[in-house]
């Protein structure tokens, strides 16, 4: 068994510190939208836990090639560990963008480009979830799971242009020049501070709950060989 | 090459020979699939002007429902007894079995759109018969099954076996539903190519993509 890495405690601080500062500047920092007002405020964190989901998702599909590559069982427990993240932090973003979505585009939902493909990737997750649970030898789970998270990195990209190629009234705030007419709007200094500081503060906060996922992961794996050993024993 | 070739050939011959001893799968996927077009016949009131729009979702629909039946069955029959355990034993490439049972897997869906297709059209006078509908039935088969083929592999060897297979396709397989039935709904209403073809480009990269990963993978999912 290992100490809890005098790092990863530090790190812990320095999340909780940045998410702080990141809230601070969201709501008393970053100015009041002229337009939508105080519920603008979501998208800060909105795309923060989004960008969070599909970093998670990229995070997996890599460490599955790699698991495929080495078949070394810890990036099998950075795969999961990611998607396990990723799904609660899309939910966590699909559920503040209808927030935003019912006073600005008067509905909690509508098939969009981007809600489609994040309500599929939520469904991929747990696809992959349920996946995993159905198979019991730790080798075999972790090969299974790295490939079905490749295949779902390379559908998923599909799957947004597709419905793309169909129509789209999801605001695209950077680097759109019609974005007012969709609910969008330009961001003045104080409200770029904020937002990047938010996505920043969120991929910290990734971070450090993955490495404590992964730690968890490892020391389960630990117990498992243990316990084998000890059943092995009695024997 | 040839060798290898012959591999396939005679993975595909083996499957076709097996079910024609009994037909149980390709009788089962065809009553299915006409069971599927009857319900929605009912449950979306088809008539004409209904079905001009929502001929090639319900079609398409109703391929996958029962591509799915065919794909749970086909790689079920190789877990009875150890067939699979024999076939990974054969001296050849593993690759071979995959593409072996794609082909074989496409056969059994091509013969059930062959024939559904047909009754589809004379219930409610669609124009199905024209090349580039067909192409588009064949792209996006040939898509569903190269993914369907891997993950019904990995299914088998799941607990959870036959429920686990359609929650883990469908989301998989959704940019080939939707190009397919996009282009399909182009082609039924005669719109002009122009405008299907970014359809049919996504479809035939869809299949290009998923084969050569599936190629690259099959190992893994056969592994012992």
């Amino acid at each position: 068994m290992t100490d809890k890495p005098r790092l990863l405690t530090i790190l812990d601080i320095f999340t909780v510190i940045s998410l702080l500062i990141a809230v601070y500047l969201v709501f008393f920092f970053a100015p009041l939208e002229a337009m939508m007002g105080a519920v603008q405020k979501v998208f800060y964190f909105h795309v923060a836990t989004a960008w969070v989901g599909m970093l998670g998702f990229m995070v997996a599909a890599l460490a599955g090639i790699i698991y495929l590559r080495r078949g070394e069982l810890k990036w099998d427990v950075v795969s999961f560990s990611a998607i396990e993240i990723s799904l609660v932090f899309f939910l966590v973003a699909i559920i503040m963008g209808s927030i935003w979505a019912r006073p600005i585009w008067n509905t909690w939902w509508t098939w969009d480009p981007r809600l489609t493909t994040a309500a599929i990737v939520e469904l991929i997750f747990a696809a992959y979830l349920l996946l995993r649970q159905g198979v019991d030898d730790p080798e075999r789970r972790a090969r299974f799971g790295a490939i079905y998270a490749i295949f779902g990195s390379i559908s998923v990209p599909l799957t947004f242009i597709s419905i793309r190629l169909l129509r789209t009234i999801h605001p695209v705030v950077i680097g759109n020049a019609e974005a007012a007419a969709q609910g969008g709007f330009n961001m003045d200094t104080p409200m770029r501070t904020a937002f990047f500081f938010s996505l920043f503060a969120f991929s910290v906060f990734f971070a450090d709950l993955l490495w404590h996922r992964v730690r968890l992961g490892n020391l389960k794996n630990e117990v498992d060989i243990l316990r084998m050993n000890a059943y092995a024993e009695e024997d | 090459m040839r060798s290898y070739l012959n591999a396939v050939r005679a993975v595909v011959w083996k499957d076709l020979t097996a079910e024609w001893r009994t037909r149980e799968n390709l009788t089962a996927m065809l009553v299915f699939a006409l069971l599927t077009v009857l319900i929605f016949n009912f449950a979306l009131e088809l008539d004409i002007q209904a079905q001009e729009s929502l001929s090639a979702g319900v079609l398409w629909v109703t391929f996958i429902f029962s591509g799915t039946i065919g794909l749970n069955r086909s790689m079920a029959a190789e877990k009875d007894r150890g067939c699979l355990d024999g076939l990974l034993l054969a001296p050849v490439d593993r690759s071979v079995i995959y593409f072996g049972k794609v082909i074989g897997n496409m056969i059994f869906m091509l013969l059930v759109e062959v024939i559904i297709l047909p009754i589809y059209s004379f219930l409610f006078q669609v124009p199905v018969f024209q090349p580039g509908f067909l192409l588009v039935v064949l792209l996006g088969s040939i898509g569903y099954v190269a993914v369907g083929t891997l993950l019904a592999t990995m299914v088998i060897q799941v607990r959870t076996r036959d429920i686990l297979l359609p929650i883990l396709l469908f989301p998989l397989t959704l940019p080939v539903v939707i190009a397919a039935v996009k282009a399909s709904q182009g082609f039924l209403e005669f719109v002009p190519i122009s405008e299907i073809s970014t359809w049919l480009n996504l479809l035939v990269v869809y299949d290009l993509i998923f084969i050569a990963v599936a190629f690259m993978v099959f190992d893994y999912v056969v592994e012992e």
